[in-house]
């Protein structure tokens, strides 16, 4: 069974993103993504200042079966991305929801959000 | 859709052990059970359990079947010694691949045939059309036979504690027939297309299932983990054996493939035998090359190849290696080109291919 952490939000696509105290947000992949992927190998990110519209490809994972685009859950400049990941790819297997994070991101429009999905309805979809 | 797949006598134990299912040949096979990385280095270490059931089987019965044989494969038959195996490519008239085979001896009119799961029904089919006058049949097995193959340097140990045979007795090639796990008439052979030591055992298969759990309960302790397609890849890859519909097809001869040492031009006449001899002799238009890369991107098959600015070939496959923890795989280039300043193009990046001769894992 897929962890779902009911404090996260959800893309149909397998993002997770969490809303940090400063309303920036953090993204990453799902327990479920990382599940389906199998052992992840390399992850291409975008740089430091990028400008992302909602579901724009923001980078790649790669895994030994296959390479994944990324999506962007929501519109905004990518303030920081998790550079630990250039060495330890196999991160996003171990603690996806937590060392594994990928880009963070200053929101354009904090109305977006409301389109995400909650954990329930994710779940729903697995 | 799925109702069309085939399931191998093994299927109940897969998703017993949590294996992740897929299609593949028309089969639907365990890609994965506890993750590619981990099950590779387990056969690499210790040892690993795979079910080949998907992969075909015929009979050929005659006292023309060695002659017949010949003059299909372009590997020798008749100087093969009952209880041995060899390897062989079969061929269309043009040097184009039928199927790559490994056939065993089992008594002096009497072989048997592994083939390719995508392949089997095209194989018989084929073999079909070739038996003109002589006094051969082509029986198929496909059904009859579950297949298992025990790798990694365990394998022995494992597999000596449940059967009688000999098993120090074989040397690479060989085969044995006998009982294992209280199933009869087992054929056990020391073959692989891992490059580490092992098995392949042909059990009938009623007791297909019975025997892979016997092998996984006994090989428990010395870390037996059963294995996926994903990791039987993986490993395949590292041992430089060429994949059918990869680096073998109906498009790529075995001279392209770099496998000469299974054209046996000292036999008179075989299919194929003239193309491939002008192809060993005037040379072929392109050629497959193993490769690693010094990077974290896998390439995937079809992939661009360049030289300079020319694309010169494809990628046929790719995966990251495990034991050199870097991408590896092979791709089909001009004949022409010079291998030293070859790059592939992953997603918009090019990376250099550092070509091998000898594969990556011996």
């Amino acid at each position: 069974m897929s962890n779902v952490p009911s404090n996260l939000h959800y893309t149909k696509d397998h993002e997770w993103v969490k809303v940090e105290a400063d309303g920036t947000v953090t993204v990453g992949i799902t327990d479920y993504a990382q599940a389906a992927l199998g052992d992840v190998t390399f992850i291409d990110l975008p740089k430091v200042g990028k400008q992302l519209e909602a579901a724009d490809v923001f980078g790649t994972v790669e895994s030994v079966k296959a390479a994944s685009d990324l999506y962007s859950p929501v519109s905004g400049e990518v303030i920081a991305i998790n550079s630990s990941l250039n060495d330890t790819p196999d991160l996003v297997n171990r603690e996806p929801y937590e060392k594994a994070w990928m880009i963070k991101i200053k929101l354009k429009s904090p109305a977006e959000l409301d389109k995400l999905l909650d954990s329930s309805s994710y779940q729903s979809l697995l | 859709m799925s109702a069309e797949l085939s399931r191998t006598p093994l299927y109940d134990l897969h998703v017993e052990l949590g294996a992740r299912m897929v299609p593949f040949a028309g089969w639907e096979m365990p890609v994965q059970y506890s993750g590619i990385i981990e099950e590779h280095l387990a056969v690499r270490h210790k040892a690993g359990l795979f079910d080949v059931s998907h992969m075909g089987e015929a009979r050929i019965r005659g006292k023309d079947a060695a002659a017949f044989l010949d003059a299909i494969m372009t590997n020798e038959f008749s100087s093969l010694q009952p209880n041995h195996a060899r390897y062989t490519i079969m061929c269309y008239p043009d040097g184009g691949c039928v199927d790559d085979l490994i056939i065993y001896r089992i008594s002096k009119d009497e072989f048997l045939i592994c083939l390719n799961a995508s392949n089997a029904a095209k194989d018989i089919a084929w073999m079909n059309s070739q038996v003109g006058n002589w006094d051969v049949k082509i029986i198929d097995e496909c059904t009859h036979w579950a297949q298992l193959a025990l790798q990694g340097p365990f394998a022995e140990k494992i597999l000596s504690c449940l059967t009688h045979l000999k098993l120090d007795t074989l040397k690479r090639f060989g085969f044995l027939i006998g009982d294992v796990a209280g199933a009869k008439d087992c054929i056990v052979a020391r073959t692989g297309y891992t490059g580490s030591p092992g098995f392949e055992i042909y059990v009938p298969a009623a007791q297909g299932s019975a025997v892979a759990r016997a092998i996984l309960a006994k090989g428990k302790p010395d870390g037996l983990l059963p294995i996926g397609l994903g990791a039987r890849d993986s490993l395949r890859l590292e041992a430089g054996y060429p994949l059918y519909g990869h680096e073998l097809s109906e498009k790529i001869s075995p001279i392209q493939a770099g496998l000469s040492w299974t054209v046996k031009f000292t036999k008179s006449q075989f299919i194929g035998r003239d193309s491939l001899l002008r192809q060993t002799e005037k040379g072929v238009a392109s050629k497959v090359i193993m490769y690693s890369l010094n990077d974290r991107r896998i390439a995937r098959p079809g992939a661009t190849v360049f030289s300079g600015d020319q694309a010169v070939g494809e990628i046929l496959s790719g995966t990251l290696s495990p034991v050199l923890n870097k991408p590896i795989g092979t791709a089909l280039v001009g004949s022409g080109s010079k291998t030293d300043t070859l790059t592939v193009d992953i997603r918009g990046t090019r990376l250099p291919l550092q070509i091998t001769q000898t594969p990556f894992f011996k």
